[in-house]
């Protein structure tokens, strides 16, 4: 192939009929809360690693929402259960249950 | 699809466009890539229809591709366009017509601006007297070309040879209208069917026999611009717009493409090869691209000129098949032959 | 009492308005463009928060305002204040000689063809919250049994493009309640509301948007469509933004809903200029006193209820429709 000297981008584009549903349906049947979520960010203002890390739970089930778990595991990786968004979630959400059930299934394929 | 629909805004987007008396100014690349549609223009309106187009030697580029490109100031472009009316003031006219759609809507762009800012154009009208020592005055109407083809199309559809159709299925042709985005996007009260569903082709299309085909990425810019094809590293951007176009149109299976800008045809037309070496895609039907044209060489096609006459030798995608499909009697030998 | 008050529209205010003034004795004329009493609230189904009837509640408002004299299919063609009365004259001919007037005329649903980037009108699978309801009364199959459903809020509200920068208030709920009962028409529909801003700003609001998302399971995006386009197979390619990650977003769907918002009735300028009122600019009526006297113009005599004065929810149309009654009672006393 002749070498142009650029090439076509790729588009960053959110194609929401691609998701994945079986995962994001296990993942609701294990922390049903996760519907709630209304995106107030709450839990990532208060996060203790996020000022450290690019922890944002926040983010990350927006993120599972378009189908976009790989990003979503890399903002949750660095989380360390400590619960501070538990307690601060205004829709009662169990932060807790979601991640570590959000990193164990999507996780899943990796191991 | 609720047709209706379409012709109500089509009918709230209504144009004057007169019909004689213009004065026309050439772009400043057209002729390179689409050799004979200025030519073909001038051709139809004059000799075939007895109009008066009247061009001069004298006139310049209108500094669009420098403007867009911010290379030049606004005030520099707006004295150059202000010769330019100079130019069509002597020699008498009031009703301007471009060829460039990029013009065109830089010209809109300017008398706007001079409308709200009078004294940025008494400012202009010192800056030309003191570089040329002429005196300008604005046109009356200001058309695009595509414009001018538009209300002149069901006189060339009536002396037409061929229609747009299939000529062994008898069906029309399936052909995607693009349009400049400098036509209508920025000021939509001033293209024939305004921006979300622009009527000057599919106008030109349905009078001389074909269909239009509605895609998704219709409205897409086909990634010309000016500042991201210069620089080479910049072309990827380019080509991505291009690519998404044609990903969109691909699955109605159009047999054509017509557009009204000098740069629209030229990347539909290029990139389909890129495409092909990036990607190993090749769109339309056997694998062979899908032929792009402007609407001139429609027009001439449709009024039996012969193909190789209006430069569709000059082509990245080959027309034959098309010209196949429709019936069109050429000489295969002669296609390179000037 | 014998004293005759002119209330112009037969909406939900006006019935009120004319209900609570029959109440206190007065003559009470409803003068009504269309041919029938009800205004908007005819075309309903159901009403937020509680889903009660929207045909019952109309039938709620008709009932006492009965012996109202009503002029339908009339409108009014001039206006005289001459020594505290109001010489009227309607479109057919009848004179009127009032003591006072209300003014009623409710809104009007944005025209949603006039944002040709959604192609209402040009493409059958885009529809607007009233075609809806009139889904929903008619249980029309073939739009209640589209499996993906996008809802695109503030349609001809806060849009500087089409001159209609205000909120229409309503649009949020009545979003989310038509979402929740697609949600019950058919359960196996994926639902998608794109908002700017969720309004909930009423009681029960917040716990209906809380049932549509646990419950139903709706999705809210935040980001606006911004064109609606059909694929080879006739289904709708809708462009978004998902503003809360910062991406373009594309989805494909079978049904578009776009929430109209309430616009200016356009019968306003002749009737400000016939009554000498002012309309501001963003077409509604202006208000004398707006925050502690809603319901009083610039002339005495005349007062305002409903929408006719911005966008509102019938318990709040119905509110002041009593106290523009109440209002013109003590006008009337003096």
């Amino acid at each position: 192939m002749n070498n142009f000297g650029y090439s076509i981008s790729p588009s960053s584009r959110i194609d929401l009929d691609k998701r994945d549903n079986d995962k994001f349906t296990r993942i609701v049947l294990l922390e049903p809360g996760f519907r709630k979520c209304m995106a107030c960010g709450l839990c990532s203002s208060t996060c203790s690693g996020a000022n450290f890390t690019d922890v944002s739970l926040r983010r990350a089930i927006e993120m599972i929402q378009d189908g976009q778990e790989k990003s979503a595991i890399v903002l949750l990786k660095g989380c360390m259960l400590c619960g501070k968004c538990n307690i601060i979630c205004p829709r009662g959400i169990n932060t807790r249950n979601l991640i570590r059930n959000i990193l164990k299934v999507y996780m899943e394929e990796l191991q | 699809m609720i047709i209706n629909g379409k012709k109500k805004i089509w009918s709230d987007y209504q144009k004057e466009i007169p019909d004689d008396h213009y004065f026309y100014v050439r772009s400043c690349i057209r002729q390179n890539f689409f050799p004979a549609s200025e030519k073909l223009f001038l051709e139809i309106v004059r000799d075939r229809l007895n109009l008066d187009f009247y061009e001069t030697e004298h006139h310049t580029t209108c500094g669009g591709i420098a403007y867009h490109s911010d290379t030049i100031p606004q005030e520099t472009v707006m004295t150059i366009v202000a010769r330019q009316f100079a130019l069509m003031s002597e020699a008498g006219y009031k009703n301007y017509v471009a060829s460039c759609i990029t013009s065109f809507g830089l010209y809109t762009e300017i008398l706007d601006t001079w409308y709200h800012y009078p004294e940025l154009e008494a400012k202009i009208k010192e800056n030309l007297w003191k570089t040329t020592r002429r005196e300008f005055n604005k046109p009356e109407y200001l058309a695009h070309a595509s414009d001018v083809v538009y209300k002149l199309r069901d006189k060339i559809a009536s002396q037409a040879k061929y229609k747009l159709v299939n000529k062994d299925t008898g069906k029309p042709l399936k052909v995607v209208e693009h349009i400049g985005c400098h036509y209508s996007k920025m000021f939509p009260s001033k293209g024939v069917g305004g921006a979300e569903y622009p009527y000057v082709l599919t106008g030109m299309i349905e009078s001389w026999g074909g269909e239009i085909v509605d895609y998704p990425e219709r409205r897409h810019c086909c990634g010309f611009g000016f500042r991201q094809y210069m620089i080479r590293a910049n072309r990827g951007y380019s080509l991505s717009n291009t690519y998404k176009k044609f990903e969109s149109m691909e699955p109605f299976h159009p047999d054509m493409i017509i557009t009204n800008c000098p740069g629209c045809p030229y990347f539909l037309d290029r990139w389909q090869y890129v495409i092909k070496e990036m990607e190993g895609k090749t769109y339309g039907k056997e694998g062979q691209g899908i032929p792009v044209f402007t609407y001139e060489e429609v027009a001439g096609l449709v009024l039996g000129y012969d193909p190789w006459y209006l430069g569709l030798q000059m082509h990245q995608i080959d027309v034959e098949p098309l010209l196949d499909k429709i019936g069109i009697k050429y000489s295969k030998t002669d296609k390179y032959l000037l | 009492m014998n004293k005759e008050v002119l209330i112009i529209g037969g909406g939900p205010a006006g019935l009120e308005c004319a209900s609570t003034l029959l109440m206190f004795g007065y003559k009470v004329f409803i003068v009504e463009k269309g041919s029938e009493l009800g205004g908007h609230l005819r075309k309903w189904d159901r009403l937020f928060p509680e889903s009660i009837s929207a045909s019952e509640t109309l039938e709620r408002l008709l009932i006492p305002s009965k012996k109202a004299i009503v002029f339908d299919e009339t409108e009014v063609s001039s206006v005289k204040l001459k020594d505290g009365f109001f010489d009227i004259i309607l479109s057919d001919n009848t004179e009127l000689h009032v003591h006072s007037v209300v003014v009623a005329t409710g809104f009007k649903l944005f025209p949603a063809e006039k944002k040709e980037e959604y192609g209402y009108g040009v493409y059958n699978r885009v529809i607007t919250n009233a075609d809806l309801e009139a889904s929903f009364k008619n249980n029309s199959r073939d739009i209640l049994q589209s499996k993906r459903v996008g809802f695109v809020h503030c349609v001809g509200s806060r849009d500087e493009k089409i001159s209609n920068r205000h909120c229409s208030k309503v649009c949020c709920v009545t979003a989310v309640k038509q979402a929740c009962e697609f949600k019950e028409a058919n359960p196996d529909a994926e639902i998608y509301c794109f908002y700017m801003d969720l309004r909930m700003f009423g009681r029960g609001y917040e716990d209906l948007y809380l049932k549509a998302q646990n419950k139903y399971g709706i999705r809210f995006i935040r980001g606006r469509v911004s064109e609606v386009a059909e694929n080879v197979d006739g289904e709708l390619v809708i462009k978004a933004e998902d503003t809360l990650i910062s991406r373009p977003l594309k989805v494909t769907l079978d049904l578009l809903v776009l929430m109209s918002g309430m616009s200016k009735n356009p019968d306003n300028d002749q009737l400000a200029d016939m009554l000498g009122l002012d309309i501001a600019e963003d077409g509604f009526f202006v208000q004398h006193d707006p925050t502690i006297n809603s319901i009083k113009s610039k002339i005495k005599g005349i007062f305002f209820a409903g929408t006719v004065t911005g966008p509102k929810t019938i318990p709040e149309t119905l509110n002041e429709a009593r106290s523009a009654a109440l209002a013109v009672h003590k006008y009337l006393s003096e």
